[in-house]
């Protein structure tokens, strides 16, 4: 038998209007601006994209104050924009090594060619609280350098790629299109570019976790962070009609290069081995995490043992997605009536048939009791 | 192959007007003597396209995540077709750029219109450098300490 109930139409709608309440919170303090979320709330903009899956700041703002600066509610909103728009196509590969570099640094080689630039970065902060915050109306100017930076600078790996002391990174066999696992189901072993695509929407905090495991010795790597470069990579895409690529304008991206201890085999002379992380916006935890754990899931093609999570390819691909992780965990809280009934009914049962059982025992010591 | 130097030039063009917001799209318009009839063949149209990357920056091709971009098509009169592609959602500004795209391929290199696209991207590039002055602010000397005798 099934019984449909209904109700709570009105509750619902209620809601609505308590949860606007809610968000928009004291009247008498003046109300936040999508544009001031964006260019004063960057990093959270950033996470929401990365996690959303989809680059577009002033969308990843709105639903950042649409959800109350939860996270994973505002990557929830862009998943669901995302899915009514249509896809144009795919990009060219972006070129990060002729990123107008914003931030670069290596924790490998103090003088590398490009030199160390620190960039806007909280690393060097006493991490004392700005009280000078709480005013308001803040105008700071950053200092020039008499000259600009070089246009391009190498990338750490391709420098001791060029000795042969790095793991080579090349295309395979007529450079193919990569999996889409929006629109192809995964299976396992994942290959590359199906782990990249997935830590690359997956939530921080869990790769992070993962990362850190990897480093404390849930894993094999304790690896030096060989670059990390942050700054402005134009994206481009060929149009069918024109057959030429076109320039769409740029967008922030965080990239993070580690260089791991060595693998070699009787074949190949010991090498560095290479974990790699490329983030939406000035992502720099998310990108060295990714990096971090794309190692980690290597150790089946470098032939060492997968003991733990962070090298399990199905465990972190199955539970890094947090718009997924969230719905499966947050949906106990939809009505259940009908299967707690059920369970109810059940232990009901068990339980007087369990007094049933032992009834006969008891009756005749008590009788004898008597 | 002929030579491809308005192919590069337009392709210039489309950049600048990538990353130029609507006010400075239609000033350009402005220097345009005027601006002849057209027909749109393609509705601006907000959707998305598939950033990829390379893994370790030149490797195996992967998924990034997707961006919004928009698109718009329209033809003059005497049949130039003009296309503008830009990422985010801006669909006045994709008309407009659409249009000019057209408009240039129609008038020499020396046209007002070019020049306003020049200044432009002068604009731009300064912007840049600007922003690369200020990272380079920020670029380590390393002292090196040296103890005792030579």
């Amino acid at each position: 038998m099934y019984v449909a109930v209904k109700g709570g139409e009105a509750a619902i709608l209620a809601t609505h209007d308590l949860l606007a309440e809610a968000r928009r919170g004291d009247p008498a303090v003046r109300e936040v601006e999508v544009a001031q979320i964006r260019e004063q709330l960057g990093l959270a903009v950033a996470r929401v994209m990365n996690e959303g899956s989809l680059h577009d700041p002033d969308l990843a703002a709105l639903a950042l104050k649409q959800a109350q600066g939860d996270a994973i509610e505002a990557a929830f909103l862009i998943r669901a924009f995302r899915t009514t728009l249509p896809r144009f196509g795919s990009s060219l590969p972006v070129e990060t090594s002729r990123m107008a570099i914003r931030r670069r640094i290596s924790a490998a080689y103090k003088d590398l060619p490009g030199g160390q630039v620190l960039g806007p970065t909280y690393d060097y902060t006493h991490r004392l609280f700005d009280f000078a915050l709480m005013e308001g109306e803040s105008r700071p100017e950053a200092p020039q350098a008499a000259s600009t930076l070089a246009q391009t600078m190498p990338r750490v790996p391709d420098i001791l790629g060029a000795e042969g002391l790095m793991e080579p990174e090349m295309p395979p066999e007529g450079d193919p299109a990569p999996f889409d696992l929006t629109r192809q189901p995964v299976s396992f072993p994942a290959d590359r570019d199906v782990r990249l695509q997935a830590m690359a929407r997956g939530d921080e905090g869990f790769l992070l976790g993962l990362g850190y495991s990897v480093q404390r010795g849930f894993g094999g790597n304790h690896p030096f962070a060989g670059e990390i470069r942050m700054g402005e990579v134009s994206v481009e895409f060929v149009p069918e009609e024109l057959g030429f690529a076109v320039d769409l304008g740029e967008i922030t991206l965080t990239e993070c290069q580690m260089v791991n201890q060595f693998s070699g085999s009787k074949d190949v002379p010991p090498q560095f081995t290479r974990g790699y992380g490329l983030a939406f916006g000035h992502s720099e935890r998310k990108a060295m995490s990714m990096a971090l754990v794309d190692r980690a899931l290597k150790a089946r093609e470098f032939g060492e043992a997968a003991d733990y999570p962070a090298q399990q390819d199905e465990f972190v691909l199955y539970h890094s997605d947090n718009v997924e992780a969230a719905g499966f965990v947050e949906h106990l809280k939809l009505p259940h009536y009908v299967d707690f009934q059920g369970e109810l009914e059940l232990i009901r049962r068990i339980r007087a048939e369990r007094e049933a059982r032992l009834a006969p025992e008891t009756t005749p010591i008590q009788e004898a009791a008597e | 192959m002929q030579s491809n130097e308005p192919l590069a030039r337009r392709q210039g063009h489309f950049a600048v007007l990538a990353r130029a917001a609507l006010a400075e799209v239609e000033a350009v318009l402005a220097d345009a003597p005027a601006i002849p009839p057209f027909m749109v063949l393609k509705q601006p149209e907000t959707g998305t396209i598939m950033v990829e990357g390379r893994a370790g920056g030149g490797g195996r091709r992967f998924n990034l995540g997707e961006a919004t971009m928009t698109r718009c098509a329209i033809r003059l009169e005497d049949g130039t077709l003009g296309f503008s592609y830009a990422l985010g959602r801006d669909t006045a500004k994709a008309q407009k750029a659409a249009v000019l795209d057209a408009l240039l391929q129609n008038e020499p290199p020396e046209g007002p219109m070019h020049r306003a696209m020049h200044r432009l991207a002068e604009r731009q590039k300064q912007a840049r450098e600007e922003a690369s002055r200020k990272a380079a602010a920020t670029k380590v000397e390393f002292f090196t300490m040296v103890r005792g005798e030579g």
